[in-house]
């Protein structure tokens, strides 16, 4: 309903372009943030519909900053190999929009001539795509540029719809389609200060909340004022709070805090797990996802209960590697049944952290790994900084399964905690991970290794605890896990990390949402609303 | 505004005016590559020299790797005795380390970041300008491509090359995709008799142009980073330019020029996957080479962290490196030794793909300089110090080969400083804090 709506705006004429005035016109100062992948395919399906393929490029995964791929966006730029595959996408995105079976949806005109330059035609085209594509009007010397391109290549090809489709591809590639440049501009409030101007806030806004760029309305508020006055912003915030596309925010999020890009290197051995296959590699993301977005938006959930919550969401794939009988439901078209499931009281199955994506993200392919699961709830749910291990160190001990008297990693890793070189770190992250050690590397339970009882018991934040289901409740009141969420939630939003000021600040608001409840449209809104979320901070 | 509008019209319609006859691709002429090499013994000496580098993870086993003897006629020990076929084509560096002056090893990058870039970081994430960046910029472009990136591991992320500090460029992970890339759409067979600039071609390239007249109101206002990182977009616009200018225009003759055929893929950590992968990149990159699509490669075998292991091993390579035991009577990893020697036969048999083609007198390893380093010198230690490092071919008769270079505790930049004298690089000095070096290794100049 929202894209449609978005087209139909889009087709709708000049009445918002003819209007608007020109970005650049007050800009102090601009930065740069990387569009992702998705959120350049969204950009494209939003524009054209959702039958352009838009598929895969070489595009580099890119940097963790401060945990997020979201922060190290503000640092990247465009490698040729990228470039070049940005190109040809762009072309073959081009092609598909100039394609007669849509040429009478998308193209807003029809030319005088098919073989002749149009400017006129061309033009509308051009300055309406261009307001989504930049996220702001074209400025004039822009739509010249455009429609000169244009021309030059109907000549050429003397072909029309080739040379506006060299004019699309043209924009595809520009960078101010495949950077959001943030122009700021001085703070009426605060001369000193400067601020995100009211394209820029859209975008801020629509990326944080929907990972998307602005849809009709957000551009409308932008270039009305609307988005710079509070009650503006206000408006604008709740509706997009309201909207089913929050969900896509929210996916973005999580799968970039998670670290769910490691999806891409995961080869857990199914030659010595046969039950993890690709179908429950497949499903594992979404079931996290699946389950947090129930969580957070529909059960309007507290974000620190997804470490206790015994609430998921399974296919037949998943319900084989959880050992659970789950009621098969009618496949319809082959598409995955998804099915809620509640694992009982006393099960070990609790929280995020008993999910496969957790669980087989940071092992080994043939083995669980205590310290890579340790190492990973520490930085991933609490932000902490677990150092890499010094040189110099001897870790063979942890490997030798023929010693009789170090059957299980616990035995093994003892070694480990009691050499004081590694026991600074291990301290950190294997008392947590070996309690998770009930799970192996295909996240399948079991309570012995290598024939030896598997020992859950540890301590985490002083409280000593007999097994993961104590452990994840404990981890569910640390402190530090609330405000890791926040301070990512904020670092997505901006694309950087908070200042000193902003910490503090950010401290406050941990204290408020923690007594109230850490429920995701509050922490939102409470983020874009606070102090600095437009402020550009220089450097 | 109109005049830019005009200009480029009147560009694409010069453009058009080559001719309008219908492009027919011929065979390529096999006559070309006669067996003496003599018809090329001339040109041969003006095909430009090549670079590449060449990463393997883990590095070898400690102790069982370095030559008793220095210079030339050295032994090789058991350990690489795989390289025996390839000894006189090549140079082995022992002794060599990485420097990282108080900064926390971030293991299995720091030191490939300092071999690669001539510094080391403080952290994980930062990076800069590789060592085939500043050659490439020497050697001047004349290619399609300014440089391949691929990797055989599958994982795109594997990469030590960068231009500037704004992220590093991506690996091509599929052998089919580079083989589109290269030989596909845009490629013009430098021995084809027929010649005709696509049209299509001149209107992307004219497009990028007009991208590029943004640059100067781009640029205004915008934060000191921020310029640094759009340069380098506009440096890779500049360089998608050049590949479409490349493809508009009549490539010269090379005789030995072949286009390789298209193989099905199986990409993966298996080691007989990653092995498959590697030859078959080899096969690419030298025919790209050979070809004139580029003059600059980066391959890795795979992750630093490597993930190569055979079916049903519990542990990947890295795991192994730390935890497989020392045998005691052997004194060394079994199984690490092992996967250690298969990298070394990968290593062998890219440098026979790249010696495989003949040109003239000579082949195309002959005119080229691949760097192969690692990340550890004992990986299972995580070690900075006694970094085995090789160099192959030698860069158009610049770089004596055959040799090995018995260093003791030099800087290993030693090694990269050396080639880009070799290459004509004339910079006084590179890399930074101590891995700052102002000498080549001056005995294996020519």
């Amino acid at each position: 309903m929202q894209s449609r709506s978005r087209l139909a705006l889009f087709l709708a004429g000049l009445v918002l372009g003819a209007s608007l005035v020109p970005a650049t016109a007050t800009a102090e100062e601009r930065t740069l943030v990387r569009l992702t992948q998705t959120q350049y395919q969204r950009a494209i399906h939003e524009l054209f519909g959702a039958s352009i393929e838009v598929g895969e490029n070489v595009a580099g995964v890119g940097v963790r900053d401060r945990g997020l791929l979201a922060v190290g966006t503000r640092r990247q730029t465009l490698s040729a190999a990228e470039l070049e595959s940005y190109e040809a996408l762009a072309q073959r995105i081009a092609a598909q929009v100039m394609d007669p079976s849509r040429r009478a949806t998308l193209i807003p005109c029809s030319p005088q001539s098919d073989t002749a330059p149009d400017a006129d035609c061309a033009g509308q085209f051009i300055s309406r795509a261009g307001l989504f594509l930049f996220r702001r009007p074209l400025t004039e010397a822009e739509t010249s540029l455009y429609v000169g391109v244009a021309e030059a290549a109907t000549n050429t090809l003397d072909d029309f719809y080739s040379g506006l489709s060299a004019a699309l591809a043209g924009m595809l590639v520009a960078p101010e389609f495949l950077f959001r440049v943030e122009n700021s501009e001085p703070d009426p409030a605060e001369p000193e200060t400067l601020r995100l101007d009211a394209w820029s806030r859209a975008s801020r806004l629509s990326f944080f909340l929907w990972d998307s760029p602005p849809d009709g309305q957000l551009l409308a508020a932008a270039e009305s004022g609307e988005l710079l006055t509070p009650e503006g912003l206000n408006r604008q915030v709740e509706r997009l709070l309201a909207s089913p596309r929050l969900e896509d925010g929210l996916r973005a999020f999580f799968s970039d805090m998670l670290h769910f890009d490691a999806f891409r290197t995961l080869s857990i051995d199914t030659n010595i797990f046969p039950r993890f296959t690709k179908n429950v590699e497949d499903d594992a993301r979404e079931q996290t996802l699946r389950t947090i977005a129930d969580h957070l938006l529909n059960q309007n959930g507290d974000y620190r209960d997804l470490f206790v919550t015994r609430d998921t969401f399974l296919t037949p794939a998943l319900a084989a590697i959880y050992g659970v009988p789950l009621a098969r439901s009618q496949e319809l078209g082959g598409a995955v049944p998804w099915m809620p499931y509640q694992f009982p009281e006393g099960d070990s199955r609790v929280g995020l952290l008993s999910h496969v994506s957790f669980l087989s993200l940071h092992s080994h392919p043939g083995r669980s790994s205590p310290t890579l699961r340790g190492a990973a709830v520490r930085e991933i749910f609490l932000c902490q900084t677990v150092p890499p291990p010094p040189p110099d160190v001897d870790f063979s001990l942890v490997e030798d399964t023929e010693n009789p008297n170090m059957r299980t990693v616990r035995e093994r890793l003892t070694e480990h905690r009691t050499n004081p070189v590694c026991a600074g770190c291990h301290s950190l992250t294997d008392p947590i991970g070996l309690s998770l050690e009930v799970f192996d590397a295909a996240s399948v339970y079991r309570t012995t290794e290598n024939g030896a009882p598997i020992d859950t018991s540890g301590e985490l934040g002083g409280s000593a605890y007999e097994g993961v289901v104590d452990m994840a409740a404990i981890l569910r009141d640390e402190p530090q896990a609330a405000s890791c969420v926040i301070n990512r939630a904020f670092s997505y939003g901006t694309a950087r990390g908070p200042t000193r000021a902003e910490r503090t600040w950010l401290g406050d608001v941990q204290e408020e949402l923690s007594t109230q409840g850490l429920k995701w449209r509050d922490l939102m809104r409470t983020i874009i609303q606070g102090p600095d979320f437009f402020t550009v901070i220089a450097g | 505004m109109s005049a830019t509008k005009i200009g480029r019209r009147t560009v694409l319609r010069g453009f058009l005016q080559g001719g309008t006859a219908v492009a027919l691709g011929l065979p390529v002429l096999e006559c070309f590559l006669n067996t003496n090499g003599t018809a090329y013994a001339a040109t041969r000496t003006a095909l430009p020299a090549c670079f590449g580098s060449w990463f393997w993870g883990l590095g070898l086993t400690p102790n069982l790797w370095v030559p008793e003897t220095a210079g030339a006629g050295y032994e090789l020990p058991e350990h690489i005795k795989v390289l025996e076929p390839v000894k006189d084509k090549i140079n082995l560096y022992s002794g060599v380390q990485v420097f990282l002056d108080g900064k926390v090893n971030q293991n299995h990058y720091s030191g490939a970041q300092g071999q690669m870039t001539g510094m080391v970081s403080r952290n994980g994430s930062d990076y800069s300008t590789s060592l085939d960046t500043v050659i490439g910029d020497h050697l001047g472009r004349g290619t399609r491509f300014r440089s391949l990136e691929v990797t055989c591991d599958g994982d795109g992320s594997n990469t030590w090359s960068a231009r500037g500090s704004s992220g590093m460029n991506p690996s091509e992970v599929s052998p089919l995709a580079l083989y589109k890339r290269i030989f596909g759409d845009g490629f013009r067979d430098p021995n084809s008799a027929e010649f005709e600039p696509d049209p299509a071609v001149m209107v992307r390239h004219s497009v990028l142009s007009a991208v590029s007249e943004q640059r100067k109101a781009l640029m205004s206002s915008v934060s000191t980073t921020d310029r640094e990182r759009l340069d380098e977009y506009f440096s890779s616009v500049r360089d998608l330019e050049q590949k479409l200018a490349f493809e508009l225009e009549r490539p010269p003759e090379l005789p030995s020029c072949t286009v390789p055929g298209e193989q099905p893929e199986d990409i993966g950590t298996m080691v007989a996957q990653v092995e498959q992968t590697q030859k078959q990149f080899a096969q690419l990159l030298a025919h790209a080479l050979s070809c004139g699509q580029t003059r600059i490669f980066n391959l890795t075998l795979g992750d630093a962290f490597s993930r190569l292991r055979n079916p049903g091993d519990v542990n990947v390579y890295h795991s192994l490196t730390h935890e497989e035991r020392v045998d005691p009577e052997l004194g060394y990893q079994v199984q690490c030794k092992w996967l250690a020697e298969k990298s070394m036969g990968f290593f062998k048999d890219f440098v026979q793909t790249l010696d495989a083609i003949k040109e003239g007198e000579g082949s195309l390893l002959d005119r080229t300089v691949v760097f192969a380093f690692t990340d550890h010198g004992e990986a299972r230690m995580h070690s900075m110090k006694r970094y085995p490092v090789f160099t192959a071919g030698s860069g158009g008769g610049r770089m004596k080969t055959g040799l090995h270079v018995a260093a003791e505790g030099d800087a290993a930049t030693r090694v990269g400083f050396t080639v880009q004298q070799a290459l004509g690089v004339t910079n006084g000095s590179w890399g930074t804090e101590s891995n700052r070096v102002t000498r080549p290794y001056s005995e294996v100049l020519v």
